[in-house]
């Protein structure tokens, strides 16, 4: 059929499959937006930040497991959305973001709101598009939600100038996407399989490193399996968290900078990392020369480019570790139960040794209690979303997860004023789980103005702010290495929360005593309205244990321990 | 693993479209690699171009490199080159005051030869090895050359 460009985006989201679009409106976008109006296929939610847009989108796609869409217009709105693109690419977000571009003729002239968008772009996309003809719109975005959702996933940017959006030109959008150039590797090699396990039979003391990957890839379920098959401990970086259930007893904990004593212990003392699509970060590592110093690596990841880029891997698989970890499974036997008794009494010790906690001893709510107290009252019902900084590491920490994508955060970029928005995302494509973002008092405060979007919508997102009056995470780097400089991190000067949230037709809770606390939070649940709850939490928590930036695994900074 | 730098040449095919090269030097700077030289072309009858990359690195980043460049939408191949023909070109240009016939010679002596006579200079290109190359610059020094332009390395796997 011969339509419009503008029409073309509104029938490929549509044979997308696509529920949701999150947006902002402008100039060059115009013509798409007009075509918004007049369909009601999918709905539309208008943000009230670009930015805001595609962490909506993120947060979307995170927790339904579906292409993320939103769209926006040139120059300032894309630039706006920037930040959004280079976070889900960091975390590995399948995304397809649309932007409004002056028109051709325009193009390289500074226009009015003029920018290179895919110039910018470029280095923050798994790929990106410039659309010169209406006739290539539909294989650009055929191949644009393909590239998004498949391989290692990520975000891809299609900019389309405005007159291409008026032009007319066929549309059909059975064409096959055929790119020579793009086949990801999903299947591993079955001598490398082979490799593996012979590798973890021979292994006296191999430990399951779970990463993210596996989340993208699906397969937390498979990967039960195979955990409780072979019965080797795991330990989960911060993005795979859920993978396991929180009362899994072969679940050590998270490892990492903020990880648990015994997770970092084990990940130190294993003799075999048998690493499941996660990509080595250095806040997983620390100092590189000393991790997992003994042990053999294998390493399953669809992204060829993550093996051995900072640990080698003595057996590299690449592919989908869906396909890998079925394969594992098929021709793995049964182990022993008794064969790693010995190894997981040693993580045993680790763990009573230095357990995951935290003390009472003051006046004022622990931020921690807050986390494990919505965990005990809400627990497998709320999705949870985080903004950046301390509350996100105790809420990784703290929060009982039992299902995969139950938790959203931004881990590789950090973003600060990701929470709100993904949790609008995240309300919208699961509606019937109540939708908490743990924040900070910094944190909220960009986008903030989501309110109005949440409030519109009727997407209730309860944001429980652990309010310490510090931007604490920084606060706490400056206590510890920068002799208690606390340069320009204190907090004090506050807006009323409160008062903020229901200036936009939130509710709003100051709480200062447990009691209060659970009076907010039923409240919240049961008004079933978007609410911010602002907690006030000891102002000097320090987030433990601890690896300083660089250190080594295993010389961690722990909780001291009390008299009791 | 070692973590000395070596020379190394890679080819690049890539769909021949507006943004490629672009993709390609964007991410040489936003990883930090190196790019020594860098030469393109259009593979005859093709819809494809062929680029040589001259880079250096440790064994474990120019792993990383021909990793990354292969993740790049439009690439379809890339060949990290082991043993390998490689040629470069060179045009230096001189006065035509110096020693005209001692240039010429050395100019036979790299696969070269005068390919412009003007009324002050003139222009001379040698076709070599990009070590024999460099040589080739070192020696006639002497003459002073006013301006040098070389074209980087192209190669083909033996
Ligand atoms: C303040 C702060 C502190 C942090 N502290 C910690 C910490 O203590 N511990 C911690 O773990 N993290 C921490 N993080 C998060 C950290 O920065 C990284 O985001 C995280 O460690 C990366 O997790 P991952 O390795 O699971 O990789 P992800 O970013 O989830 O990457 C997934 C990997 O899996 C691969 N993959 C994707 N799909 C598939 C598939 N289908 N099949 C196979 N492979 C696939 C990808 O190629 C990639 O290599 C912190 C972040 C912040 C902001
Ligand atoms: C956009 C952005 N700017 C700056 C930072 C650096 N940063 C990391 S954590 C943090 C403090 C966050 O404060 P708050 O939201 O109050 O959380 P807390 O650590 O106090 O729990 C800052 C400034 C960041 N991650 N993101
Ligand atoms: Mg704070």
């Amino acid at each position: 059929m011969q339509i419009s460009g503008a029409q073309m985006v509104i029938e490929a989201l549509i044979a997308e499959g696509v529920d949701t679009v999150f947006g902002y409106p402008g100039g060059a976008i115009m013509n798409v937006y007009d075509e918004i109006y007049k369909q009601d296929n999918f709905q539309h939610i208008l943000t009230r930040h670009e930015q805001a847009a595609v962490h909506a989108a993120e947060g979307y796609s995170k927790v339904s497991g579906k292409v993320g869409v939103a769209m926006i217009t040139s120059g300032p709105g894309f630039t706006n959305a920037v930040t959004g693109l280079a976070d889900a690419y960091m975390d590995s977000i399948p995304l397809v973001v649309i932007s409004g571009q002056v028109p051709m003729s325009l193009i390289g002239t500074d226009a009015f709101q003029e920018i290179d968008a895919v110039g910018i772009s470029r280095s923050c996309t798994k790929h990106n598009y410039l659309v010169t003809n209406a006739s290539d719109l539909p294989r650009v975005l055929k191949e644009a939600f393909h590239i998004a959702a498949t391989g290692r996933p990520g975000p891809v940017h299609v900019d389309i100038p405005k007159d291409v959006t008026a032009e007319i030109a066929e549309f059909d959008y059975s064409i096959k996407v055929d790119l020579e150039t793009y086949k990801p590797h999903v299947k591993g090699n079955p001598r490398q399989i082979k490799k593996a396990i012979e590798a973890i039979a021979n292994a006296k003391r191999p430990v399951f490193y779970l990463g993210g990957g596996i989340i993208n890839a699906n397969a937390a379920y498979e990967v039960r399996d195979l955990v409780h098959k072979t019965g080797i401990p795991a330990v989960e970086t911060f993005m795979a968290r859920g993978t396991l259930s929180h009362d899994d007893d072969l679940l050590i904990g998270m490892l990492g900078m903020h990880g648990s004593y015994a997770a970092n212990m084990a990940m130190s003392e294993t003799d075999l990392v048998i690493g499941l699509g996660a990509r080595f970060d250095d806040r997983v590592t620390g100092k590189l020369s000393e991790f997992a110093k003994n042990a053999g690596v294998i390493h399953v990841d669809i992204d060829p480019a993550s093996i051995s880029k900072l640990v080698h891997a003595n057996y590299p698989i690449v592919g989908d570790v869906k396909n890998v970890v079925n394969e594992i499974l098929d021709s793995v036997s049964k182990i022993n139960a008794d064969k790693y008794e010995g190894w997981r009494e040693t993580i045993e010790n680790f763990e009573e040794l230095h357990p995951l906690a935290y003390h009472e001893d003051t006046d004022r709510i622990k931020p921690q209690w807050v986390i494990e107290r919505v965990g005990q009252l809400l627990g497998d019902d709320a999705n949870i979303s985080t903004d950046v900084g301390q509350h996100q590491m105790w809420s990784g920490q703290f929060y009982p997860f039992s299902r995969p994508r139950q938790f959203i955060s931004s881990g590789g970029l950090g973003t600060m004023g990701f929470g709100f928005p993904a949790a609008i995302g995240v309300k919208a494509a699961m509606p019937e789980k109540t939708s908490i973002n743990f924040t900070g008092d910094g944190s909220i405060l960009m986008n903030c103005q989501e309110l109005m979007t949440a409030v519109e919508k009727k997407l209730p997102v309860i944001n429980i702010i652990l309010n310490n009056n510090y931007l604490g995470m920084v606060r706490q780097w400056q206590t510890l290495f920068y002799d208690k400089r606390h340069s320009e991190t204190d907090l004090s000067v506050q807006p009323d929360f409160v008062k903020l949230s229901e200036a936009f037709g939130g509710i709003g809770y100051r709480v200062k005593t447990k009691e209060e606390f659970d009076a907010a939070l039923k409240d919240a649940v049961e008004k079933n309205i978007v609410a911010f709850i602002e907690v006030i939490v000891e102002r000097l928590e320090n987030v433990l244990p601890m690896v300083p930036s660089g250190g080594s695994l295993f010389n961690m900074m722990l909780l001291e321990k009390k008299e009791k | 693993m070692t973590e000395i730098s070596e020379r190394r040449v890679i080819s690049v095919i890539v769909i021949n479209e507006s943004s490629v090269l672009s993709r390609i030097t964007d991410l040489f700077s936003a990883r930090g690699y190196n790019i020594t030289s860098l030469t393109v072309a259009p593979i005859p009858e093709t819809k494809y171009s062929r680029l040589t990359i001259v880079t250096s690195g440790s064994v474990r980043v120019i792993e990383q490199i021909t990793k990354q460049l292969h993740k790049l939408i439009p690439v379809l191949r890339v060949y990290e080159h082991a043993d390998l023909v490689e040629k470069e070109m060179a045009m230096i240009k001189f006065p035509v005051t110096e020693n005209i016939t001692e240039i010429s010679t050395l100019c036979e002596a790299y696969n070269g030869k005068i390919v412009n006579v003007g009324e002050n200079v003139i222009i001379v290109m040698v076709t070599d090895e990009p070590k024999r190359v460099e040589n080739f610059l070192k020696v006639i020094k002497r003459y002073n050359p006013k301006e040098i332009v070389r074209s980087g390395a192209v190669a083909l796997e033996r």
